[in-house]
């Protein structure tokens, strides 16, 4: 399935806030097609580094290169290739699901007949056809999340950042979550994923554990077990992280 | 003790709490499961008298939360879901402000914080919005325990947080617990419910079940089977069409195969997958968790509606 092609690559990636290192010396890639999962403490540097490969923040020092695109100098190129939803800020409230996808849309330079083919395309998949006059304030937030995710992939980018997509979701919706990242890797976008839950880690490709600005583990979730002779990822993150 | 009959909370026409009644025992760890959603805020903020209830009473060690609003905030500690210290003030100006208005002194209750203080009272000069996580959570925790609360209401207190601070801070109620405390706990962490002495599953305003988490388990009405295979997705799509199907879902490396009672065996699913293509396959009979219990409550009550 993945064809080792890489679409993110990370240099010696340096971030400092005044004395603080929040990123020390990060290198990794991050393959084509595959779901990526970087998980870590709070506070570990991983906001931080999702910014910096996103184009909203500069590295100290280092090289990367995110979507075919330099870090440094090309980062309006970068926006335009990648999707990004967190659990914080996925979608205006005070706008219905048709509007925020227009807005969206238009963000990212869509054709007017594009976007309306993926819309229908995307809201019949969702079962949201009739919803779409709603505003996204009133939605439970398992709909919310599952939009906001179909809508960071509108666009068709190369890669979607998903920084804790289903913190607080249920559990039925957590996993309908987890189908349609399924359903977009099979259409060829790289996701990049970070979550809390553990059991969510079993399901990325490839897992990078973050520990106070550094990577201290990255491989698939069965090497990791075996590595750590753990039964499952929860055990394994409570033995390098503790 | 934590006592709520039929509590009801409505804004406009949304209904938050639909005759929510639960009976909570004194020095007993309570935990409030649910999504975001599910009303868990609404009922803390209305024990903690910050929310009228639109319908029912609540009482906690007998006082009422309407009438009694001000002695039952005297006996209450409360951690907001929000991070709702003062940012601009340090950790230990925080902390002495919380004991300043319940009337006591940090010096007269440390015991009661110690373990948890300890932690942080090297940054205690540091101002509480600078610092991280975890630190806010243990400084917020400290504050609601230095009146020497009877009765500890915690929202969410580990949502966001990692795995390994997680885990601390459950050691750290424990202990709360032993001394002695009532506490009520909610989550949208389904592994912390076995955490807890007792549960309620709350959903849409209401309370699905309550129990303790072993009863709750083993209460699990139908067939459960953990199924692997190398490709679990394609597998539970197979499993989708599987007769006196309930439900398939994923947990972590392995499928959840629910079935009605009595209507498979190992045998019968593993011949089900061969004869759709799948080889490589274990079916295992398994107990249920937490998390399959939520999700058929959840699964049964969504096909009433």
């Amino acid at each position: 399935m993945i064809n080792k092609e890489p679409v993110i690559t990370v240099k010696n990636m340096v971030k400092k806030f005044g004395t603080f290192v929040a990123n020390d010396n990060l290198n990794f890639e991050v393959y084509k097609g595959e779901i990526f999962g970087f998980i870590g403490a709070n506070g570990a540097g991983k906001t931080t580094a999702i910014r910096i490969l996103c184009g909203l923040s500069t590295p100290t020092s280092g090289e990367m290169n995110v979507a075919g695109y330099d870090i440094y100098h090309q980062t309006e190129k970068i926006k335009k290739n990648i999707g990004y939803m967190s659990q914080k800020f996925s979608l205006y409230e005070d706008l219905t699901i048709a509007e925020n996808i227009r807005f969206f849309g238009g963000v990212y330079g869509m054709k007017i007949t594009e976007r309306k083919a993926r819309t229908e395309e995307m809201l019949e998949r969702l079962d949201l056809m009739a919803f779409k006059n709603r505003k996204i304030g009133d939605l439970p937030l398992g709909w919310k999340q599952k939009l906001a995710f179909s809508i960071a992939i509108l666009h068709n980018p190369k890669i979607v950042f998903l920084d804790e997509p289903t913190g607080g979701v249920d559990p039925i919706t957590r996993r309908q979550f987890w189908n349609l990242i399924y359903e977009a890797v099979q259409k060829g976008i790289t996701v990049f994923v970070t979550t809390h839950y553990m059991d969510e880690a079993e399901y990325c490709d490839r897992v990078s554990i973050m520990s106070e600005g550094q990577i201290v583990a990255l491989d698939t979730p069965e090497n990791l077990k075996k590595q750590y002779n753990a039964i499952n990822m929860d055990e394994v993150f409570l033995k390098i992280a503790r | 003790m934590i006592e709520v009959q039929n509590i009801r909370k409505q804004y406009g026409d949304v209904v938050a709490l639909e005759n929510v009644s639960l009976s909570i025992q004194r020095g007993e760890l309570f935990g409030l499961i649910g999504p975001d959603g599910a009303g868990k805020t609404s009922l803390m903020r209305i024990l903690m008298s910050l929310l009228l209830p639109t319908g029912g009473t609540a009482a906690m060690n007998n006082l009422d939360v309407v009438k009694d609003y001000k002695k039952v905030r005297l006996i209450t500690g409360y951690m907001p879901g929000r991070f709702s210290l003062y940012p601009d003030l340090t950790v230990e100006e925080n902390l002495k402000f919380f004991a300043t208005v319940f009337g006591t002194t940090i010096e007269e209750n440390y015991h009661l914080i110690k373990d948890i203080y300890q932690q942080i009272e090297p940054f205690k000069t540091r101002r509480a919005g600078q610092l991280s996580g975890g630190m806010k959570q243990k400084l917020a925790l400290s504050c609601a325990l230095i009146h020497k609360p009877e009765i500890l209401i915690l929202d969410e207190p580990t949502t966001g947080v990692d795995a390994v601070s997680r885990k601390e801070f459950w050691e750290m109620l424990k202990r709360l617990k032993n001394i002695g405390i009532t506490i009520l706990v909610s989550t949208p962490y389904m592994d912390e419910a076995t955490l807890c002495d007792r549960i309620a599953l709350i959903q849409e305003g209401k309370i699905m079940s309550v129990a303790t988490p072993v009863e709750m388990m083993h209460s699990f009405p139908e067939d459960l089977w953990t199924v692997s295979s190398r490709k679990i997705y394609n597998t539970s799509k197979i499993l989708e069409i599987i007769p006196s199907l309930i439900s398939v879902n994923s947990f972590g490396q392995v499928l959840h195969l629910v079935t009605a009672k009595g209507q498979h065996t190992t045998g019968s699913i593993r011949e089900f997958l061969t004869k759709n293509g799948e080889h490589d396959i274990t079916v295992e009979s398994d107990k249920a968790t937490i998390e399959d219990v939520f999700i058929l409550l959840m699964q049964k009550h969504n096909q009433t509606v």
